[in-house]
């Protein structure tokens, strides 16, 4: 066989590292792939175990109110907590998110450069600050304020919903950021050349261009909300009752789930009912992810 | 007397002197185009006209602009007034990512109109000036993003004329653009001349002398010369805008 013959037809040594290298990668992803089927697996197997194993009717689990998983016979209500992780939520982010497009909006528009220099790194900062810290400082200042302005003992939802806040302001405004600045500069020349000030500028095309982006970063504000465990354990009072009041104390299916996981004997009822919560929470979390992608999905077919 | 008038205007992008001493002057109903090569600084010239050159930081000016009976650059200007009288379109067809209709109206919503009726027939007439109202007219309540590269800067132009300027600055508003579709604004712009003054800048010498009145010629931020076009074209006076018409730079 000729020599040019024989290389063309042998796998050449730049052909297999191009092999290899598509195969490294590829076992990464499977890593990542298995990883989050094992944990949806387990989680879900764990938590249908309650109603499986100990014969609990769905219904009385999501529309109970009562939480005792220990008590004869056994009450396993996930409402009052569902309801707490939800309100919590929901009034964080509709406190921050006005706060974060105002502050996005003064850093993208009013002040651009002391905005990349100094203010987005601050945020950044803000976003890396670890969560037992901001539960710290809800313990020292907001439970005291509260227990001074509303009585009672001062952990409840309405102190839980300012450190929330204050833990998802610097993401939510992050994100409004990016958002804000990826709206194409001629649409904010064109605006002015119509005759437009910089402020109609703002609401009328910059806000409205880059509304999909902020819709994304609430929600995504609003999952890290929910699913944020420490923090709000450390203010929220840990009560599983259903809320009937802001500053009276409350749970979310986080705080019971880091109280209760520790004290509950694996096989029990108590413990399958804690991993119901875990499943429970592990879809909202699901649910929040397909919304981001759907408002994204939405936003890019235009 | 001349509508447009400036007077040995400098500009400055902070010690980068881009406008040389330009002195020039509009007449009113007339499209004028501004050739000359990439940096010559003819849309910086095209910008200070509605003072987009504010939004650039550093940005120093000297001298006189002055149109109608204002100096532009009087301190108690109302810029955004300014703009309304002198609108502009740019190099890439920027419609808002809003409806068709929406962009239209954009100008008078943001002056206070809100009477419906009154919008739509302003919206219908500006989209016939620019000549773009048989393509659009079923489809005003969608995307703009969803139309044409030619059809999207026609609709740039009808959001300029419904605010009723008087001036049209035109950023090379074809450069982006086919063939067809430029053929079609430039008919557009012909017959828009009858009311509107415009200012064009543009790299296509074919296109200053099919449709321009008078061609100015900007080198190195100095303007050369500025005359009829057919002048210009045919029998230039500097040796510079000989060279540069008839290619052999630039």
């Amino acid at each position: 066989m000729d020599p040019i013959k024989e290389s063309l037809l042998k796998t050449s040594r730049k052909a297999k590292q191009e092999k290899f290298g598509k195969l490294v990668t590829f076992l990464c992803i499977l890593l990542i792939m298995v990883m989050v089927v094992a944990i949806i697996l387990f989680v879900s197997l764990k938590g249908m175990a309650t109603f499986v194993v100990n014969h609990v009717s769905p219904f009385d689990f999501f529309f109970g109110v009562n939480w005792n998983p220990s008590a004869k016979p056994p009450q396993v209500g996930a409402l009052p907590m569902f309801l707490g992780s939800f309100i919590v939520t929901i009034l964080a982010a509709l406190i921050a998110t006005p706060f974060a497009i105002g502050a996005a909006t003064f850093m993208t528009e009013i002040a651009p450069r002391t905005g990349k220099k100094i203010l987005q790194p601050v945020m950044e900062l803000l976003v890396g600050i670890p969560s037992v810290v901001y539960g710290f400082v809800g313990l020292a200042v907001f439970v005291p304020i509260t227990r001074h302005l509303f009585g009672g003992s001062g952990f409840g939802i309405f102190t839980a919903t300012l450190v929330l806040f204050l833990m998802v302001l610097p993401t939510i405004t992050s994100m409004t950021t990016d958002a804000l600045n990826s709206v194409p500069r001629n649409y904010r020349e064109s605006s002015l050349a119509l005759g437009a000030t910089q402020f109609q500028t703002i609401y009328k095309v910059v806000w409205r261009a880059a509304t999909p982006g902020i819709m994304t970063a609430v929600v995504f504000g609003m999952s890290r909300a929910f699913g944020e465990a420490l923090a709000v354990q450390m203010v929220i009072g840990n009560a599983a009752l259903m809320p009937t009041s802001l500053t009276s104390p409350a749970a979310t299916l986080t705080s019971i789930l880091t109280m209760g996981i520790g004290n509950s004997v694996s096989g029990t009822l108590e413990n399958n009912a804690i991993w119901s919560l875990a499943l429970l929470l592990l879809l909202m979390s699901l649910v929040f992810n397909s919304l981001v992608r759907w408002i994204g999905k939405r936003s890019s077919l235009k | 007397m001349a509508l447009i008038k400036t007077t040995n205007l400098n500009l400055y992008y902070g010690k980068f002197e881009a406008l040389h001493s330009i002195s020039i002057e509009f007449e009113k109903h007339q499209i004028s185009a501004l050739i000359g090569p990439s940096g010559c600084g003819k849309s910086t010239y095209l910008r200070t006209l509605n003072r987009m050159n504010d939004l650039i930081p550093n940005v120093t000016i000297t001298g006189k602009t002055i149109i109608g009976n204002t100096d532009i650059y009087a301190p108690n200007t109302d810029v955004t007034k300014l703009r309304k009288k002198v609108g502009m379109v740019f190099q890439q067809p920027n419609p808002f990512p809003f409806s068709i209709y929406e962009n239209v109206v954009y100008g008078l919503k943001l002056a206070g109109l809100k009477d419906k009726e009154k919008l739509s027939e302003i919206c219908e007439q500006s989209l016939k000036e620019a000549a773009v109202w048989d393509d659009v007219k079923d489809k005003l309540n969608d995307s703009a993003l969803g139309l044409s590269g030619g059809q999207q800067q026609r609709v740039c132009i009808a959001r300029v004329l419904a605010v009723k300027p008087e001036i049209i600055l035109l950023d090379e508003p074809t450069s982006a653009l086919d063939p067809i579709s430029t053929n079609k604004i430039e008919d557009t712009l012909l017959k828009m001349k009858e009311h509107y003054t415009m200012i064009m800048v543009t790299h296509n010498m074919h296109q200053a002398s099919r449709i321009a009145d008078m061609t100015a010629f900007f080198l190195q931020g100095k303007l050369i010369e500025f005359d009829k076009t057919s002048k210009m074209f045919l029998n230039p006076q500097k040796k510079e805008t000989q060279d540069y018409i008839s290619g052999r730079f630039g």
